[in-house]
């Protein structure tokens, strides 16, 4: 064993005397687990705010919606839930504390005194919506129900629209111009953590009815309902109930599929999540595909180091160094150089994921895994085997009469 | 009663050069004793340095037998080979053959730390080496700080330090002017009055003079033996 963390000496004395060289060897690892850890970092920040959004809403919360396989979409199938619908939920289905309509519309221009935004979308809803989502007014008010019975044209504007339309501190009172209309702003709701880096904020919210009157039969196309279950243990029930009503009333046959979805907030957030997995394996898979690039890097330099101390390596045969010993040395110097640019590497990695967090204001907290440490030592370590095998045993097996008369 | 050290027998060692077999060494009969001076001469290619090579175990004859110390050398795997080099043989070249990044103290170590010598030992016997070749002053020195007859001086120190039976010297002065050549020959003369063996390989004849027993050989045959002390002529 001594003689071995011998090997290990030599190897790193080996290394400080082409110190330079060392280092721009290791670039492709360095470049490789540098990315890692960004990336790894980012997409961890990313999944933190996403999952802290989605607890929000509650567990016992059902979101229904239309739904049509793409391929019928593309044939101009249409699916659809109505009023009536809504109203035959709210009348058969037992167990439900609350069930409100929400219809979603992409996306809109709105103007006042001169200045103009587009909206990313705009809501059609009711009161209760703003205590569903656990999402609540900043200023002003949330609609209440006469909003609703009179379709009053207010809207709730998001967090962002006041800064760009230049409205006063307390946007309430003012009067914005939407598609052509006039509304007046009853209240400003607050700042919505952001979903993969895009701001939530930029929309507004109106009663429901106002809604539907503005798109008319379009609105049964984009309409939502939200469903929260007294009980956590009755989702299940609820869930199976909706599902019976809705295809019955949209009269589906036995072997048909729904035309429309139920998703609890579970699922929402699984969806999000599958995303973000999927996202993580094809960047991993490309800095995979640098680290082997930086392996062969290493191997090359380590090839011509060889070469170079060929007479070396006949003068350690002669003195009594077998295989093994010069074998280890070698190998002993590429996992060192791998490891020296996995480290250098982690912290660039750590400072560009910090450096993303920091112009990112959404992200909330910069945190490296410790499985990504480890991964990337561990795999620079691999590589370090992998690729310093060639040139090791190439190192061992020189024969020492050629390695000593070498010039 | 000296001891037999080195028995060769029937030794060959043929090469195949496309078609053609080269015969380097072709039936070497040799015996070398304990504590004698002996010179190898010939013109080059004359295969004393395929002799050289194979009585230092970094080559194997084709055919025969070789005993060193004992030591059946047929047979041996290529890591007990090495530890054979490692024990029994010292090794001093031309050109020195010192590790460039390694001081004179760090070079006379490396064979102590294949031999699996603690930290400690390593230290004690490499600078008691250094000091028997009078370079105790000079252990921190890289081999491009010293001259070349210092630096053979350090490599005489590596070959001694791990008391090997056998200390090869393959043209040992043959880098050197001639006051250092005197300097170094004094101190084979000097290990030699130690009790040690040694074997020069050499094609001057002034140093072959200087041996006690002087070896010639010709197209891979030992034409000439001097002072034979038992082994075939």
């Amino acid at each position: 064993m001594n003689r071995y963390l011998e090997s290990l000496a030599l190897a790193l004395s080996a290394l400080k005397a082409n110190l330079l060289r060392s280092i721009l060897t290791t670039l492709g690892i360095i470049v490789g687990v540098a990315s890692v850890i960004t990336v790894v970092s980012v997409m961890q920040g990313f999944t933190d705010s996403i999952t802290k959004q989605f607890e929000n809403m509650g567990s016992n919360t059902l979101l229904i919606k239309p739904y049509v396989p793409f391929k019928e979409r593309i044939v101009g199938k249409r699916a659809r839930l109505t009023i009536s619908d809504y109203e035959a939920i709210s009348r058969a289905v037992d167990g439900i504390d609350m069930i409100i309509p929400v219809v979603f519309q992409a996306p809109g221009q709105l103007r006042y005194k001169g200045e103009q935004t587009s909206l990313q979308y705009y809501i059609g809803t009711v009161a209760g919506y703003d205590e569903l989502n656990n999402f609540y007014p900043q200023k002003g008010r949330f609609l209440i129900p006469s909003d609703d019975t009179y379709r009053r044209r207010v809207v709730v504007l998001g967090a962002d629209i006041r800064k760009d339309l230049k409205l006063p501190a307390d946007p309430a009172g003012e009067y914005v111009e939407f598609n052509g209309q006039w509304y007046k702003v009853v209240g400003e709701m607050e700042q919505q953590d952001s979903t993969l880096g895009f701001s939530q904020d930029n929309m507004l919210i109106m009663p429901f009815q106002t809604a539907v009157a503005l798109l008319r039969d379009k609105a049964s196309e984009n309409m939502q309902f939200m469903i929260r279950v007294k009980n956590v243990d009755e989702v299940p029930r609820v869930h199976d109930q909706v599902s019976r009503l809705l295809r019955k009333r949209h009269h589906i046959g036995k072997r048909d599929t729904d035309d429309f979805r139920i998703e609890t907030s579970e699922q929402i957030k699984e969806r999000f999540e599958s995303i973000l997995d999927a996202m993580t394996y094809v960047v991993a898979a490309i800095v995979g595909i640098s680290l082997v690039v930086g392996g062969i890097g290493i191997m090359n330099i380590m090839l011509v180091s060889v070469t170079e101390r060929t007479r070396e390596i006949g003068i350690c045969k002669a003195l009594g160094a077998t295989r093994a010993d010069i074998l280890i040395q070698f190998l002993a110097e590429a996992v060192i150089l791998c490891l020296l640019g996995g480290v250098i590497g982690i912290a660039i990695g750590y400072g560009l994921g910090a450096l993303v967090g920091a112009l990112v204001p959404t992200i909330p907290e910069i945190v490296v895994p410790v499985w990504a440490i480890l991964l990337s030592l561990g795999f620079s370590s691999l590589i370090g085997i992998l690729f310093g095998i060639v040139p090791a045993s190439k190192a061992a097996n020189l024969d020492p009469i050629v390695a000593l008369h070498y010039e | 009663m000296t001891a037999e050290i080195i028995r060769l027998e029937g030794v060959s060692r043929h090469y195949q050069m496309g078609d053609e077999t080269i015969r380097a060494l072709d039936g070497v009969d040799l015996s070398i004793f304990r504590n004698e001076y002996v010179a190898v001469i010939g013109a080059s290619g004359s295969g004393k340095s395929t002799l050289m090579n194979i009585l230092g175990c970094l080559d194997r004859p084709s055919g025969g037998l070789y005993r060193l110390n004992d030591t059946e050398v047929e047979g041996l795997s290529d890591s007990e080979l090495s530890a054979v080099r490692n024990k029994e043989i010292g090794f001093i070249f031309q050109s020195f053959n010192l590790l460039p990044r390694a001081t004179a103290l760090q070079n006379v170590i490396q064979p102590l730390i294949y031999a699996g010598m603690s930290r400690h030992e390593r230290r004690e016997r490499a600078m008691a080496a250094l000091k028997q070749v009078g370079l105790e002053k000079r252990e921190g020195h890289l081999p491009n700080q010293l001259s070349g007859g210092q630096r053979q001086r350090v490599a005489i120190a590596r070959a001694l330090v791990t008391n090997p039976a056998i200390i090869l010297a393959d043209e040992p002065t043959g880098n050197l002017d001639s006051s250092t050549t005197a300097e170094i020959m004094a101190l084979f003369d000097k290990l030699i009055e130690s009790g040690q063996t040694i074997i020069i390989v050499t094609h001057e004849p002034e140093i072959a003079d200087h041996c006690r027993r002087v070896i010639t050989i010709s197209d891979g045959r030992i034409v000439g033996d001097t002072g034979s002390k038992g082994g075939a002529a």
